[in-house]
């Protein structure tokens, strides 16, 4: 029958756009912790162009258990231009990241991207504050490369439910981030107390910018300390994701925006967003 | 290159491949080249701003996927502002989608879109009509006749009426539609449809129930694409899990002027990009000159169908 016969592809058809699909190859896929895996993969020039907070859009492979019909967002963890990879670090939630966990080294991986807004740096910023929950540290961290690159000092904090589930922290120290880790086990994580830790971190090396990820009360924590003493601050979003493209709106969350509350797509405004506008 | 060009009613397109409604925006020019589709069709507009349903918005199903968007929107004055002009900009011509819920309301929006400068109206009639129990107009072949006569009597652009799978017999809506002035049936939108997440008892999306689209429901669309083409002489627009060039050509094949690909440009945004290369390779390959010479070419079958079967039954 004729509509059986396979049609060829003949061109990416996305080539010298922003956006493209980009087929990459695992090269590699491991456990960093109990809870989290980073997978590095080979990558075409136009994945390179991404920006620490933007993200790819996955098609998980199809596999004996089925297939995940819709791609699945992951920010960009690393962008090595040089090495020409890219990398992802990502922790085992559903149906999707569990076929991205059981790819080998050689398989291929349909990433479409970049996407999104990526955060805001001026290289005239002395000082950073990043604090970040679980996987949202994979959000920040490309953002403290970049900093130092940009010779602004950071300081990280780092949220995590217990102390061996922490990750990034050589990477961070190697940008010189001032790297404080803070875990539920010794209630060191509670609003209140993480609350403390930035007021004293921002009175010893005050700071132009914070910047979060991972949890909504990190995120209303982070909006009165940055209020109070005047600070500009971006946070990084999450939301389900059909088409990544501003096409389907299954993507929206709510904004104040002055007394007005408005819907925005995380996939098109954001994923990062100013702060304050931020609701939790 | 074949000639790919087409004409819907009084429409001529460079070729048949657009997007459909709700599953595209300008900024796929991001991925794509959008001066190489058929025509550039938005998301439906309505008469009045709407937030949109209660998250989440969308479930994936095997080969396909729910939504329950709704149809968030700024407004008729923001549409004519913004959205006309940001694909005016491209070449091919500009096919705006609305909806309301009310006759009146579709007439006084059609002749607005117009007025700001679109080349074709799509009347979205899968909505409640507020006017009869909320019942989609396009459900009843009388309610879909009442609001495409109020539309022909608004506008002489061509209008496309997209119907709803969800009627009882969709042939008699395309009829009704074609005898009310429409220039074509766009076939069809999506599937009423519904899924649970077992542990926690609830559905999977916020607001219930939601529409079905994607591969899933390409073989109902097909049939149902073929049965308006057998009942209507306007021309009827194919639209539901189309994915690559072969769906394309079944439903050209079954007799659609041109097709309408949504779901699957959210897996590969390039994928109208591969379906328009495609069909011109298909065709090259053949010695086809003109899709045209595609359409409507349905074989019967020779054998009677009880020796197909008991041929294949001996296989
Ligand atoms: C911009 C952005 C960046 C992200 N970056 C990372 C990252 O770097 N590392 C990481 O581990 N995770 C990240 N996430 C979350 C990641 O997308 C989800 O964990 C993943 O989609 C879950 O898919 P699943 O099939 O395993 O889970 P399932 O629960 O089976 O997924 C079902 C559906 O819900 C969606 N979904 C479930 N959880 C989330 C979530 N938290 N956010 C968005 N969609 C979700 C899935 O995409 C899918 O459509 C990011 C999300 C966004 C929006
Ligand atoms: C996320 C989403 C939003 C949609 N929004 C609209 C819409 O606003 N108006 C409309 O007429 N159809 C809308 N549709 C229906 C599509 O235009 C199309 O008729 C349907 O999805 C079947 O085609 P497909 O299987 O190729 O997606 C929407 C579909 C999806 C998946
Ligand atoms: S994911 Fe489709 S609009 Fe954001």
């Amino acid at each position: 029958m004729l509509h059986q016969e396979p049609l060829p592809s003949t061109h990416d058809a996305s080539i010298g756009r922003r956006v493209g699909e980009h087929l990459c190859v695992v090269r590699s896929n491991s456990a960093v912790n109990a809870d989290y895996r980073l997978m590095r993969l080979s990558a075409p020039a136009g994945a390179l162009a991404a920006e620490p907070g933007q993200f790819f859009h996955i098609l998980c492979p199809a596999t004996a258990d089925g297939t995940p019909f819709l791609r699945r967002p992951m920010s960009v963890y690393h962008v090595d231009v040089a090495g020409e990879a890219i990398g992802f670090l990502y922790k085992v939630h559903g149906a999707g990241t569990r076929v991205l966990d059981a790819l080998q080294p050689g398989a291929t991986l349909d990433v479409l991207g970049p996407l999104g807004r990526g955060f805001t740096l001026d290289a005239a910023w002395r000082r950073i504050v990043l604090v970040g929950r679980g996987v949202g540290l994979a959000t920040l961290a490309p953002l403290a490369v970049r900093a130092a690159a940009a010779g602004v000092g950071v300081t990280a904090v780092l949220s995590v439910r217990r102390p061996d589930l922490v990750m990034s922290v050589d990477l961070l120290s190697r940008c010189g981030a001032d790297v404080h880790v803070v875990h539920d086990a010794d209630g060191s994580s509670d609003v209140a107390a993480v609350g403390r830790l930035i007021t004293q971190l921002l009175d010893q090396h005050p700071a132009d910018a914070v910047f979060t990820c991972g949890s909504s009360r990190l995120l209303t924590l982070l909006q009165g300390i940055a209020k109070a003493r005047g600070l500009y601050g971006e946070v990084a979003l999450e939301q389900q994701m059909a088409c990544g493209l501003s096409m389907c709106f299954c993507c929206v969350r709510a904004f104040k925006v002055g007394d007005e509350v408005e819907h925005r797509r995380v996939c098109w405004e954001g994923p990062v967003f100013d702060l304050q506008e931020a609701l939790p | 290159m074949t000639d790919l060009a087409v004409d819907v009613g009084r429409c001529l397109l460079a070729n048949p491949v657009m997007p459909a409604s709700g599953t595209f925006s300008e900024a796929l020019a991001d991925a794509i080249d959008l001066d190489r589709l058929g025509a550039l069709v938005a998301k439906t507009v309505m008469p009045e701003k709407r937030a949109g349903n209660a998250l989440p918005r969308v479930a994936e199903t095997p080969m396909g996927m729910l939504n329950s968007i709704g149809i968030p929107c700024k407004g008729p004055e923001a549409f004519v502002q913004h959205t006309i002009p940001a694909f005016k900009r491209y070449r091919p011509p500009f096919v705006a989608s609305i909806s309301a819920g009310t006759v009146r309301g579709f007439a006084d929006l059609a002749a607005q879109v117009v007025a700001g400068g679109a080349d074709v109206v799509e009347a979205n009639i899968s909505c409640p009509n507020l006017e009869a129990d909320g019942h989609a107009f396009a459900v009843s072949p009388k309610a879909t006749a009442r609001v495409v006569q109020a539309l022909r009597a608004a506008t002489d652009a061509p209008l496309w009426a997209k119907l709803s799978p969800n009627a009882p017999n969709i042939a008699e809506v395309a009829m009704a539609a074609e005898a009310a002035g429409a220039d074509a049936v766009v076939v069809a939108n999506t599937i009423l449809g519904m899924a649970i997440d077992v542990e926690r008892r609830r559905t999977r999306l916020g607001a219930g129930m939601g529409g079905l689209s994607g591969p899933a429901i390409k073989p109902i669309v097909l049939r149902m694409t073929y049965q308006c083409v057998r009942a209507v002489r306007i021309p009827v627009i194919g639209c539901g899990g189309i994915a690559t060039a072969a769906d394309a050509l079944e439903f050209l094949i079954a007799g659609a002027r041109a097709v309408q690909v949504g779901t699957a440009t959210f897996r590969h945004p390039t994928t109208m990009i591969r379906i328009l290369d495609d069909l011109d390779a298909w065709c090259r390959e053949r010695g086809i000159a003109r899709i045209t010479d595609v359409i409507g070419t349905l074989e019967p079958f020779e054998t009677p169908q009880l020796e197909a079967a008991e041929d294949l039954a001996a296989e």
